[in-house]
């Protein structure tokens, strides 16, 4: 690694492995994060990436490799570039017995700031996560939502010129998860680096610039949102809710139409073509084999299709698995 | 400037949530009141024996105060991940863990002059040298304190944490001098005492209240410090051993 950051990268990773006994969490990976881009780090339930955040803020020890944060050479002491990081983890991690403004000056603090100014600042953040009536409420009496966006608070309580942000949505309510996009947007418009790991690849597709699929400790793939859209761009996708899983037809329907990719899944058949899809023959041929066909609609292809090919991992069991692990939560 | 704020931050915060709780006044004073009156009632003496046993019941105090609060804090933090706030935070592991141990080490010294306040009352405390009891209560709530870390580094449950600290607190009752002089415990038991660090603290509270210390008090001094830094050391490197993974 070079002794100064390259122009514009403020977060470089070389050759990063980290294992727990024998299990190797992450295996060599190498990526960087240019100064202000909002990366997204893509990955099912144990690819590595809250590995990846935990080494990178030094919370767990580097492997091997090397990192470096704004400049600063973090390999050896993992602490140096602490006071410009801040982290959102993927479980609230605040003080059940403090309220919520106790809680988010104890975290000012950790940082050094003064006491009029963590108070203020305190107050400017539960004004703009809409926490200001709970406030003097108890953090062990919060809700999940609200947990949540006092934990991302807290995060940013030190004005951070990098954040990092572990699955910041999974497991609250659609209301409560735009509000964290739209604050996460709100930061990167700012000027802000953010690093967010997520399992929702719509989330990632709509807030990032750049992401990083992760797999097994290994990233597959890193590149520019609008460059992996790219090559599906062209593509027809069309999508049909059916009463029949249609496994026993997947064959004689490739054979009736080659010019389409057929997928089967339980309850939908997708279909993907280089050209315009003509609906009326799909219909004809599913409803002679007695399957009902209750809906059709267009689709454009999407990151999670490039996530699907590039990766072979299915995002919906993706998501489903996770939210699960979160004890619920929807987008 | 930064780092101080931090740290006073980190220790009121403790101050507040843990030490004025009701576990802390039923293990920091009640309890080494209860024992103090049960060695008082068998020994069937008088208030003569109240200077005689006040170092023993200081030093109860102060170890029960510490070690039950820390090493089940430390654990808690743990356990709900609070104090990985503490590790983000940009302070140094050793500026962190002292001020995670101060309040603990202030608690332990608070509650030694709890039993000295009572003795008060109940005997002429004018003959105690107080220039050797105030830095001896210091040095035993710091070791006390190092010696509750050091336990709930050692484990991941709070429950173990409560098991392993009764496992070094109990036998120190009886081997480190509290209430039954070293002298008097059978020979091949006394190497215990003197491995144990709170055997020097009480051997300094006894020569400052009653002149009756076994050692050379400064011999006392020195061992009681040297505990307390490799404790704190064993404990750090415990700490980035096993909780920086």
């Amino acid at each position: 690694m070079a002794d100064k950051a390259d122009k514009g990268a403020i977060i470089q990773v070389a050759g990063l492995t980290k294992s727990y006994g024998e299990v190797l969490a992450v295996d060599n990976i190498s990526f960087q994060v240019n100064r202000g881009e909002l990366f997204g780090f893509l990955g099912p339930n144990g690819a590595g990436k809250t590995t990846t955040i935990n080494v990178l803020t030094g919370l767990a020890r580097l492997g091997s490799g090397a990192i470096q944060i704004s400049g600063i050479d973090c390999t050896r002491n993992p602490k140096a570039a602490q006071h410009l990081v801040g982290i959102v983890p993927d479980e609230s991690n605040l003080y059940p017995e403090l309220n919520g403004f106790e809680n988010l000056c104890f975290c000012a603090a950790l940082y050094g700031m003064p006491k009029n100014e963590r108070q203020a600042r305190a107050r400017e953040l539960l004004d703009t996560f809409g926490l200001t009536d709970a406030a003097n409420r108890k953090f062990a009496g919060y809700s999940k939502g609200m947990k949540r966006k006092l934990t991302f608070a807290a995060g940013i309580i030190h004005q951070p010129p990098i954040l990092f942000l572990d699955e910041p949505t999974t497991g609250i309510d659609v209301a409560s998860a735009r509000q964290v996009r739209q604050i996460i947007a709100d930061l990167h418009r700012k000027g802000t680096t953010v690093f967010l790991t997520t399992h929702y690849i719509e989330e990632a597709e709509r807030l990032c610039e750049r992401v990083a699929f992760i797999v097994n400790g290994r990233i597959v793939r890193t590149d520019r949102i609008a460059d992996l859209l790219q090559p599906v761009q062209g593509k027809n996708v069309l999508i049909l809710s059916v009463s029949d899983s249609g496994g026993n037809l997947s064959e004689e329907a490739t054979r009736c139409f080659p010019q389409y990719q057929l997928q089967f899944t339980p309850g939908q058949m997708r279909v993907e073509s280089e050209e315009t899809v003509s609906i009326g023959p799909l219909i004809r041929f599913l409803e002679e084999r007695a399957v009902q066909v209750s809906e059709a609609r267009r689709r454009h292809p999407s990151l999670e299709d490039v996530f699907v090919q590039v990766t072979g991992i299915e995002a919906g069991l993706m998501r489903k698995e996770k939210e699960k692990a979160a004890g619920g939560g929807n987008q | 400037m930064k780092r101080w704020i931090a740290f006073w931050a980190i220790m009121g915060k403790d101050m507040r949530l843990y030490y004025l709780k009701p576990p802390n006044i039923s293990w920091g004073i009640i309890f080494p009141l209860a024992w103090t009156g049960m060695f008082f009632i068998k020994s069937g003496s008088g208030l003569e024996s109240v200077l005689a046993l006040l170092p023993g019941v200081m030093t109860i105090s102060i170890l029960f105060g510490t070690t039950s609060i820390l090493a089940v804090t430390i654990t808690f933090e743990r356990r709900s991940r609070s104090f990985e706030r503490l590790l983000l935070a940009p302070i140094s592991l050793e500026l962190l863990m002292l001020a995670k141990t101060t309040g603990a080490i202030l608690f332990g010294v608070i509650n030694a002059f709890v039993p000295i306040v009572i003795a008060a009352f109940m005997a002429d405390l004018s003959g105690i040298a107080w220039s050797l009891v105030i830095p001896a209560i210091i040095l035993i709530g710091i070791v006390s304190t190092y010696l509750g870390l050091f336990i709930a580094v050692s484990v991941s449950e709070v429950f173990e944490a409560q098991t392993f600290s009764n496992f070094f607190r109990f036998p120190m009752i009886f081997l480190c001098g509290l209430f039954f002089p070293i002298m008097a415990l059978p020979v091949f038991i006394r190497p215990l005492s003197y491995i144990l660090p709170i055997t020097y603290g009480v051997d300094i509270l006894h020569g400052a209240v009653s002149n009756q210390n076994i050692m050379p008090l400064s011999l006392d001094f020195l061992i009681l410090g040297a505990f307390c830094a490799v404790l704190f050391v064993l404990s750090l490197h415990n700490i980035k051993r096993r909780w920086i993974l």
